[in-house]
């Protein structure tokens, strides 16, 4: 293994645990939970519910687990996974930052976690103060007039603020046809506006990676109901003609909504709102260090300005004239309620957190040294790998697999091989307007030694692929798995275990 | 700042190693126009044990200590203690969605196993890796049978949960869909028989237990539903019944959608909860969000992987069958804990102790005078209550001895003044719920 030549400088072999399934794992009669026995005098069951409604298979399948098994299964799985707390984990656009503890211990605190969400408001005062204050501290981040923490994710976020478009239009008498969405665009995008009954237009990039003017300019006309725009955007550059865009989109009649998945590169830097948009959504589990916990939860708040007040989901927040909080449900305007209750709560009071802890120049300091990470990277790497789009970037470069290609070694084989050097690799193959795309987002919490650790990971690859390619191919060859044939997993999906599988 | 590991001197020389002489060197493709000139306005940083104590002075100021009988789609039950300290783990905690199987057989492994245990308990055949709560999984589900029907009128029983009917609402209204509501009859169920089905009804949609607590009759509402063609949707907002109840795939649900919050996860006020979509294989393709399943590598060890993913907007983009990206990742991972940590035996005591602990109140309070049972149906650990006074007022005056008698109907459903809802769950007492007896006997 190339280990002993010295080049991979991060990772060793170590030896970590089989284990199998809880199902197979499973033994008659073992017993891993504790409850106190029953206090009020038993009734037989068919005396209270019709037989023919009760279940009758016993829960056969269901696991039989002592809490012993349980704890070496659940710690031998997580010595499979690499979290941000392993290392440098530098997936462009997801914003994989340090999660801090100190959130997660007052997200715990009994007062949040054991509330019921229908507690009248007179016992929510705490938690409604929560939701109060972090709509204050976003609405002062992105400079817009209020903010609504009820999307779960980013995604919903988008089907939030495109919804209250469509409300908006139709108030102005014509709800209009279509949103137009850059090639850039993360595939929330379209998807978001689909749902909100509209058809999708593709709007080009031009070749500095901003926005093509004339394109734009040709198809925005009174069937627009919309633009999506990231900014900065997917190539990692801020979007110079914002103002010219959303005085174009306002002209003709529309609304311009903002993708604010990159925040990291502007928080404390600009108020999007002073770019001309009128709604956005953030992501608190990207910029604000929300963990991302294996695929979530989230929270993608959105913020809009006084004009789309109105056609924020209900409840808001307000204060009573006696200075204390509840839920206004008269919101005549409103879209209605895109979830049950109040949103991801947990993730609010974490995001908080955050916000609190930085202050205004903490924020400040970390776009700066996010930025300045991601720059770091693009420096040391632009003679190796090719970057899309030249120049100075934001918080994120993408690099592309042009230059290894002729080695026969594609953007896929890189980050196969990059696991054995021990990182996660960058996104691969998005934006889909760069071939072959390598996207590296370092965020603000790397230090210089993991960021030097990658560049050298990155370097020995280039090199690796010229003289020893099938170490790529083969890559990785240090985890639980190698590559695994996705094709066949597609072709027949096994998506469940079954009993008759032991 | 703590959290940001160059120090400032660390970051001057790597700005120069880069040939920038400042930071805002970095920042100069951003029109100076655009540049916020003053502070953002949130104010000075805060230590962390300050930190602690604002939010600890905001915690208190929660009546999460009073006695709680509110159930409504969110549940008080038992947490095993060692679900904190396993999801704690950094290598669950701080992991992200698993791209690359190779990195990530932990959080794929998990969802496999989520994934089956879905589907045991709900008698399905195959279940998503999670969706944000149970009112968006039936928005979802709602969406999907538009596309698998190819009809756009549904059939939505008014016991379903007010808040997802109202998300429901949400999702559907741009896109050009119909809803008719169906009403609970006296016995505080559906009656099948009052059910309009055609051939334009796309899916008829219940809940069961019902909002009303009441156990529906999902056989007989599928074979309604199956006679014109349309599917059947049951969304279960207390799943912990699946432990007592014949579960809907055993009953003809074409889709189950369900709040998994019930499986080892804090009530919070109101999230992050688990949404949990399961439906048949035949539907597969039409199904929203991820899906883990087995794969080999060429050694032929078996692994994870996420598949079907041309389904999703990552790939599919304006055709995908949901927008959805982010879930719940780590709130399936509790769920697997809870149920794997219950198992077989314990989920069936924990039911039977819910069961019994409301159908022991309920016999209390309906002998209490001027208190009475609302309906007649069957129920698991929620029941409505009629009450002698509006039921508003007596929760306000119960209140005053810390305790939160149940859920005042009347906000949802305007002809119910006199009604409460009332969940009992294994966390309540024989003590507790006799104090409640005793406190609603003294008002009457």
């Amino acid at each position: 293994m190339t280990e002993t030549t010295g080049a991979i400088k991060k990772a060793t072999t170590h030896v970590i645990q089989k284990e199998g399934l809880l199902f197979e794992g499973s033994r008659p009669g073992r017993i891993g939970y504790s409850l106190p026995s029953l206090d009020v005098p038993a009734r037989s069951e068919s005396d209270l519910v019709p037989t023919d409604l009760l279940r009758s298979d016993g829960l056969e399948g269901m696991p039989e687990l002592s809490e012993v098994d349980v704890i070496r299964h659940f710690t031998r799985l997580s010595t499979w996974n690499y979290g941000v707390d392993t290392g440098m984990y530098p997936l462009g656009s997801c914003t994989m930052k340090y999660n801090p503890r100190i959130n997660e211990k007052v997200a715990r605190l009994e007062g949040f976690a054991g509330l019921h969400p229908l507690a009248p408001d007179s016992l929510a005062q705490g938690a409604l103060e929560v939701i109060r204050h972090l709509e204050e501290c976003l609405a002062a981040i992105t400079g817009l007039a209020a903010v609504t923490l009820q999307p779960c994710a980013g995604a919903q976020g988008e089907l939030t603020g495109i919804m209250m478009i469509r409300s908006a239009l139709k108030d102005r008498g014509n709800a209009r046809k279509k949103v137009l969405i850059p090639d850039s665009a993360h595939g929330t995008n379209p998807a978001s506006a689909v749902i909100s009954g509209y058809s999708v237009e593709t709007v080009p990039s031009n070749p500095e990676g901003g926005t093509d003017m004339e394109a734009l300019n040709r198809m925005m006309d009174d069937d627009v109901a919309a633009l999506m725009l990231t900014n900065p955007n997917t190539l990692g550059k801020f979007e110079r003609n914002i103002q010219a865009i959303c005085q174009l989109v306002h002209d003709r009649g529309g609304f311009v909504y903002m993708d604010g998945a990159n925040m990291n590169a502007l928080a404390g830097i600009v108020k999007p709102a002073s770019t001309g948009i009128d709604v956005m959504h953030m992501n608190l589990h990207k910029t604000f260090s929300t963990p991302h916990g294996g695929g979530g939860p989230g929270s993608g708040p959105v913020a809009v300005t006084r004009e789309l007040e109105p056609y924020l989901p209900f409840p808001r927040v307000v204060r009573a004239g006696d200075e204390t909080l509840r839920l206004d449900f008269n919101r005549p305007k409103s879209i209605g309620r895109i979830r049950a209750y109040h949103g991801n709560f947990g993730v609010l009071v974490r995001a908080l957190a955050f916000i609190l802890t930085h202050g205004d120049e903490g924020l400040k300091e970390m776009t700066q040294a996010a930025v300045l990470n991601a720059n770091y990277i693009a420096h040391h790497l632009k003679d190796t790998y090719e970057i899309a789009y030249p120049g100075r970037v934001m918080h994120e470069v993408i690099f592309s697999d042009k230059l290894q290609a002729k080695y026969g070694v594609r953007n896929a084989d890189i980050a196969k091989r990059l696991i054995d050097y021990g990182f996660y690799p960058p996104t691969m193959s998005f934006p889909l307007i760069v071939p072959g795309a390598i996207m590296v987002e370092p965020t603000e919490t790397e230090g210089r030694e993991e960021l030097d650790l990658f560049i050298d990971a990155m370097k020995s690859i280039d090199r690796e692929a010229a003289e020893e390619p099938e170490l790529l191919k083969q890559a990785p060859v240090s985890t639980k798995v190698g590559r695994l044939d996705e094709v066949t997993a597609a072709r027949k999906p096994v998506l469940r275990w079954r009993p008759n599988d032991r | 700042m703590r959290y940001i590991p160059n120090s400032p001197g660390e970051r001057l020389a790597m700005l120069r190693e880069i040939g920038c002489a400042g930071i805002d060197e970095l920042f100069s493709e951003i029109p100076a126009s655009l540049k916020l000139q003053g502070a953002i306005g949130i104010g000075p940083a805060v230590s962390e044990p300050e930190l602690a104590e604002f939010f600890r002075a905001l915690s208190a100021r929660n009546g999460s200590d009073y006695q709680s009988f509110l159930g409504a789609g969110a549940y008080s039950h038992f947490i095993p203690v060692i679900i904190d300290s396993l999801i704690s783990r950094s290598e669950f905690l701080t992991a992200y969605t698993p791209y690359q199987p190779e990195l990530s057989q932990g959080t794929l492994q998990y969802i496999f196993e989520f994934q089956t245990m879905v589907c045991q308990l709900t008698g399905m055949e195959v279940a998503n890796a999670s969706l944000y709560d149970g009112s968006t999984a039936l928005a979802e589900a709602v969406l999907m049978a538009d596309r698998v029907a190819r009809r756009t009128k549904y059939v939505i029983a008014d016991t379903v949960h007010p808040q997802y009917r109202e998300v429901v609402t949400s999702y559907s209204r741009n896109l050009g869909v119909t809803v008719d509501y169906v009403y609970a009859g006296e016995s505080g169920r559906i009656d099948p028989a009052a059910i309009e089905i055609d051939k334009d009804t796309a899916a008829l949609v219940i809940q069961s237990p019902n909002f009303f607590g009441c156990v529906e009759d999902v056989a007989a509402l599928a074979d309604v539903a199956h006679q014109s063609g349309a599917l059947l949707i049951v969304a279960i907002s207390e799943p912990l019944s699946l432990g007592i109840l014949k579960p809907p795939g055993q009953c003809g649900a074409d889709i189950v959608v369900g709040e998994g919050q019930s499986f080892g996860i804090p009530m919070g006020f109101g999230g992050p909860y688990l949404g949990l979509f399961a439906t048949l294989e035949k539907y597969v393709r039409q199904m929203p969000g991820r899906l883990v399943g087995e794969a080999y590598d060429h050694h032929g060890n078996r692994g994870f992987v996420l598949t079907l993913s041309t389904r999703e907007q990552h790939i599919r983009r304006e055709k995908a069958t949901s927008n959805i990206c982010t879930n719940q990742g780590l709130f399936a991972l509790m769920a697997t804990i809870y149920l794997a940590t219950m198992g077989r035996a314990g989920i069936q005591e924990v039911a039977q102790q819910n069961l019994q602990k409301a159908h022991y109140a309920a016999s209390k309070i309906a002998a209490l005078p001027g208190y009475d049972l609302k309906f007649t149906a069957p129920y698991f650990n929620e029941f409505v209550v009629k009450t002698p006074r509006p039921a508003a007022e007596i929760v306000e005056s119960l209140m005053t001895g810390k305790m939160i008698a149940g859920l005042p109907l009347v906000d949802y459903y305007s002809d119910l003044g006199d009604c409460l809802l009332i969940c009992v769950t294994e966390t309540a007492s024989k003590q507790a719920i006799d104090a409640l007896a005793a406190a609603l006997g003294g008002l009457s």
